[in-house]
């Protein structure tokens, strides 16, 4: 019985833009729904601008809490450079769901190494399914770019085909009720896209 | 209905539906969490400690008086607290006393990748070794179960992957344990050379039932699939072999792993044709195994250094290889950790990279970062408190060599309560012209915001007796004269205490005094703090990127401040020579 089942998302970002409360909502919804679910954050050093990597696996049973590399079906990318970081995780036929986002490490923001143009083109050239969303954009369009992480969630539950999920109720539980209907706003727009 | 938990939240869980009483530690990741769950426990007196050792001690004393008691650490923390551990084994206890070990496999966020089920073995101790949260929450009450009966502290093993995992837990209910009958008992818990050897001979008894225990726990067990590969593991590992493996192989699950069960382990090898042992860093498991006389596949294929992954199973014991996307032909910039925008070390470590002889002794807190380029500042950084201890050594070299450089040990208020105090009446004593930098941000920061002994807050959140750092080091013997309180944004002043320290003959001390940027009253009264950059009066002279501060930008040929990031803490402005740096808000 390999976990055949099993379904693997990778949530990749930079510390403070909450990848965390997107696996959060996610694995809340999966679990709601009856999957057997896994996940398993790397946030050691996340507050100081380091890159952070949740992993998210869901199925009838299981096993391991780390998503294998060349195993995910999702990767979603919250920064454009994390996106390509992280790839080699991403499965041959698998979606890549990349924020038009930049943001500049300290090496990039005092000069010792530079940001590569033209990331989002290579990106798409080199996995078919890519989904690149201006989700920072979008959120700040809807009053706070903060809420860029439920867009993007919004976006992964499409991609996975979540439909079936009331993730309305997973958002009133988990966000904050003065927040809550800028995120809802923000996960719908996330999901149409 | 099951919930998702992380391995940290289950153990406080179970420890509490244990009947816990008494619960102390000292943050360290991957373990902090475990404390900060119990804390939310009202009827658990859970404490930040000044160290592990301290916290060990404040658990041992509360299992000897009768009470439920846990002491949780990350892995270099049993090593501050090994000498209570190793003489518990012998004293045994009263009330149930489990010590969890948070090891961190893979180096996220540690200075070293040490297997602390080597203690087990050491000390004597039994240990527990869970998969997954569930497994942490049943494993803790059974803990608190073998502790009492088999009267042995025990040592709860987990690890990066099992403390910040979430996994599905079902919960169960308080078993509402009275704290035991205390009654004196010298031979037992005063630990003279003569009651000790006694108490070794206890020892042995203890262990050949705990052997017993081993070989009949269902924590313990076999689930046979094919019978061509036997795999023997223990901890995360046991999920990444069977994600691999599946039903392709059949396995000897151990959840005790101190003492491990002879019998089964040799039943097990004679019911299967090979025996792969999978674990991470030692080869605990495995030592045994051969030790045993059965020839087994493990360390010869599997690497000792990092954490163990699924694919590192496959490529290894499999020799398959995965399909992965095409890399692409992009030059990755690196994305290391760094100090914060607004952080209150970046100004201490500018004024002191100014320097070209001091030597910096560093520590185990953000200030670590001070280390990170452009700043540069930092020439060791060994374990908790070594930054004032290793700066005196460094200092007695420098002297019998002749060289002049000066020493400059930095230290965070935390870690200075840890372990620095200690260094600090050595470099006293033993005359060594040192200085000893506290850079005091009234939080213990790198874990995420702690309590310590400065803060005036108590873990429950009860306000509490407030250190003073000034009043503790004139009591270590360091003379008034020769201690500096400084606003670390405010740079001249942190030049001239700089200044000062460098041209100090004695033993001398500088206190920062401004909190952490990222506690929430700071955070709301800087909100409307910035800094931004007169395009006209900047000469790109990129002075100000000195500062290694990440809202601070140099593109497009011009320095611009991200104003979501800034906080106003002026350092770059005080740095640009042209005065092109102005601030808004008060």
């Amino acid at each position: 019985m390999k976990s055949n089942d099993t379904k693997n998302i990778l949530l990749v970002g930079v510390g403070g833009q909450g990848t965390i409360l997107a696996s959060k909502l996610l694995s809340e919804g999966l679990v709601r729904c009856g999957y057997d679910v896994k996940m398993s954050e790397i946030h050691g050093m996340s507050q100081r601008g380091g890159s952070v990597t949740t992993h998210v696996r869901y199925g009838t049973k299981v096993a391991s809490p780390v998503v294998p590399l060349g195993c995910a079906d999702i990767l979603v990318a919250f920064e454009k450079i994390e996106a390509v970081r992280w790839l080699a995780y991403l499965k041959k036929e698998g979606t890549l769901v990349v924020n038009d986002y930049e943001l500049y490490s300290l090496p990039v923001l005092t000069g010792a190494a530079e940001y590569p143009e033209g990331v989002t083109e290579k990106l798409k050239s080199a996995v078919k399914n890519t989904k690149c969303i201006k989700a920072a954009e979008i959120a700040s369009s809807l009053g706070n770019i903060k809420a860029q992480n439920v867009v993007l969630t919004g976006a992964l539950a499409k991609s996975m085909n979540l439909g079936h999920i009331d993730w309305k109720s997973v958002l009133t539980d988990i966000i904050p009720s003065k927040m809550l209907e800028l995120n809802i706003k923000a996960f719908e727009t996330g999901y149409a896209l | 209905m099951k919930k998702l938990m992380t391995g940290n939240e289950a153990i406080a869980r179970g420890a509490w539906e244990a009947g816990l009483h008494v619960a102390a530690a000292y943050p360290g990741t991957p373990s902090t969490e475990i404390l900060e769950n119990l804390a939310t426990y009202k009827d658990i007196c859970s404490e930040w400690a000044t160290n592990e050792k301290v916290a060990l001690e404040t658990a041992a004393g509360a299992a000897i008086a009768g009470a439920r008691a846990l002491a949780a650490m990350k892995h270099v923390g049993l090593n501050v607290a090994a000498d209570p551990l190793f003489t518990l084994a012998y004293t045994g206890v009263n009330g149930g006393l489990v010590i969890v070990s948070a090891d961190d496999p893979g180096f996220f966020s540690s200075q070293n990748e040490q297997d602390n089920r080597l203690y087990a073995s050491h000390a004597k101790l039994a240990m527990f070794e869970p998969s997954d949260s569930q497994e942490c929450l049943d494993f803790v009450k059974e803990a608190f179960e073998v502790s009492e009966k088999f009267d042995t502290p025990v040592l709860f093993r987990v690890s990066t992957r099992i403390c910040h995992s979430k996994t599905l837990v079902c919960e169960g209910k308080r078993n509402p344990v009275p704290v035991r009958e205390y009654t004196k008992n010298c031979a037992k818990f005063v630990m003279t050379p003569a009651n000790a050897k006694c108490r070794k001979y206890e020892m042995e008894k203890r262990i050949a039932a705990l052997e017993e225990y081993s070989e009949n726990t269902p924590l313990n067990r076999t689930e046979y699939g094919s019978k061509e590969i036997g795999i023997i593991t223990s901890g995360v590992s046991y999920c990444h072999a069977k994600e691999v493996f599946g039903n392709d192989a059949s396995y000897l699950k151990l959840g005790f792993t101190w003492p491990l069960p002879e019998k089964k382990i040799r039943d097990f090898a004679t019911s299967v044709k090979k025996i792969y042992v999978i674990e991470e860093n030692e080869p605990y498991l495995e030592n045994f195994v051969r030790a045993l006389g059965i020839d087994c596949t493990g360390r010869d294929k599997l690497p000792w250094v990092d954490e163990l992954s699924p694919q590192t199973l496959r490529s290894l014991l499999l020799e398959e290889k995965e399909e992965t996307s095409a890399a692409l032909d992009i030059n990755i910039p690196p994305r290391p950790p760094v100090l914060c925008p607004g952080c209150t070390h970046r100004g201490f470590f500018y004024e002191v990279g100014k320097y070209k002889d001091i030597i910096v002794t560093g520590d185990i807190g953000c200030y670590t970062l001070g280390m990170v380029p452009p700043l540069s500042v930092t020439d060791t950084v060994i374990c908790m408190g070594a930054s004032v201890s290793a700066g005196s050594g460094f200092r007695k070299a420098l002297d019998i060599a002749g060289r002049k450089e000066k020493i400059f040990a930095v230290i965070g208020d935390s870690t200075f309560f840890h372990s620095g105090i200690t260094g600090l009446i050595d470099a006293v004593v033993n005359k060594s012209a040192i200085v000893v930098n506290i850079l005091d941000n009234r939080i213990t920061a790198m874990t995420g915001h702690q309590e310590n002994p400065g803060t005036g807050h108590t873990l429950m959140g009860e306000e509490t007796y407030q250190v003073n750092l000034k009043a503790l080091c004139m009591a270590c013997g360091v003379k008034e004269e020769n201690i500096r309180l400084i606003d670390p944004y405010d740079l001249t002043a942190t030049r001239e205490a700089v200044k000062a320290g460098y041209e100090a003959k004695d033993p001398f001390v500088i206190i920062t005094t401004s909190p952490c940027a990222l506690i929430k009253e700071v955070m709301k009264k800087r909100a409307n703090m910035k800094c931004k950059v007169d395009e006209d009066k900047c000469v790109k002279c990129k002075m100000c990127l000195k500062a290694g501060c990440p809202a601070l930008n140099w593109r497009g040929g011009r320095i611009y401040i991200d104003r979501s990031m800034c906080n106003g803490c002026t350092v770059c402005m005080q740095i640009c020579p042209k005065h092109a740096i102005s601030k808004e808000g008060e």
